[in-house]
């Protein structure tokens, strides 16, 4: 077995895959820093943020069953009282964990 | 007017802040190691070796788009799609990219277009958290994606060797880690009542997309619907 052994048509693929990612990165601040934006683009600039990670969790959330949902309420209670992150990821994987081991003890 | 908060004051790329932001990733990093391990481990099942499961998370570094790739590793490689498919996952670090440009393109192109590579979507959102506090070292982006960098490839590394550690991190809780990291960053974003249609409109769309759509396609739609319903709710 060569565990470091690298085949031409991986690094080929990889390479190519790793020029794909690059220009997503890259692409928006240059097409930002080429274009001057408006006071109304600035505004939708503004609502990027929150409107991505919204999208990044809603599906997890709202259909990942009662679970994520009340894991998901601990949350952001917990994050609006500390404002921490570690609080927050702590309370969520440690919810999730207390509530599905519920689940199986009682089914 | 919040627009202005990302252009106003001094911008400064010191490795103070590249400490702070690596700081502030610390959490993420290390529940980033679980997943690593986890993608190693699936690499090594779809027949990369672990220096090539290493090469692609240094050279990708990009979760998501490694995760769907595996799932089209079967020999002979289906180079094009497998190259599309990266693009289409990675298609969403484009308005990330716009939404950092107020203060990235003031830097040196060097600077700017070097931090690019490290951004991820959890360092992202935690530059784009230390802007709005009206903090402006640019190189806290480079910094917290620096160590998620190396805790990536690092238990790449060692998924690849140790397979079988972890093949299942819903046993461990950690699929959740990174959607309670997003929820508590959205919670501090919270300005008031003209958060709810833009976030509403961006959960729903990205809701039917997830369940109507393959891929990654429902973070750039709901992202997209999401901030067009919260600029033409304030042209009126």
């Amino acid at each position: 077995m060569h565990a470091v052994a690298i085949d031409p048509g991986t690094l080929f693929t990889i390479a190519l895959m790793a020029l794909a990612t690059y220009v997503t990165r890259a692409g928006g601040l240059w097409l930002a820093s080429r274009f001057d934006l408006s006071e109304r683009a600035g505004a939708w600039l503004d609502h990027i943020p929150g409107a991505i990670l919204v999208s990044l969790v809603a599906p997890t959330i709202l259909m990942g069953g009662p679970v994520k949902v009340f894991a998901a309420l601990a949350v952001v209670i917990v994050s609006l009282r500390t404002r921490s992150l570690p609080a927050a990821m702590v309370t969520g994987v440690g919810t999730v964990l207390a509530l599905r081991a519920l689940q199986a003890n009682l089914l | 007017m919040s627009e202005k908060n990302t252009t106003e004051g001094r911008i400064t790329f010191t490795l103070a802040g590249a400490l702070a932001g690596a700081r502030r990733c610390v959490p993420i990093a290390i529940s980033g190691c679980g997943i690593g391990l986890v993608f190693g481990t699936l690499a090594g099942q779809a027949g990369l070796g672990a220096g090539e499961a290493v090469l692609m998370s240094a050279l990708v570094f990009s979760g998501a788009a490694q995760f769907v790739v595996l799932g089209l590793w079967v020999a002979p490689l289906p180079v094009a799609t497998i190259v599309f498919a990266t693009l289409v996952v990675g298609l969403r670090h484009v308005l990330m990219g716009v939404a950092l440009a107020p203060v990235f393109s003031k830097l040196p192109r060097l600077k700017a277009y070097g931090s690019a590579f490290f951004m991820a979507d959890e360092n992202w959102a935690l530059t784009l958290g230390e802007f709005a506090k009206g903090r402006r070292d640019a190189a806290f982006l480079e910094g917290g994606g620096l160590l998620m960098f190396l805790a990536w490839t690092g238990s790449t590394f060692a998924g690849g060797t140790l397979s079988g550690v972890m093949e299942d991190p819903s046993r461990w809780g950690l699929d959740f880690a990174f959607t309670a990291v997003f929820l508590a960053l959205i919670t501090g974003m919270w300005k008031g009542r003209s958060n709810i249609l833009p976030w509403t409109v961006a959960a729903a769309v990205a809701v039917a997309a997830h369940h109507s759509l393959p891929g990654q396609w429902y973070i750039l739609l709901g992202g997209l619907a999401g901030s067009f319903a919260g600029v033409a709710r304030r042209g009126h």
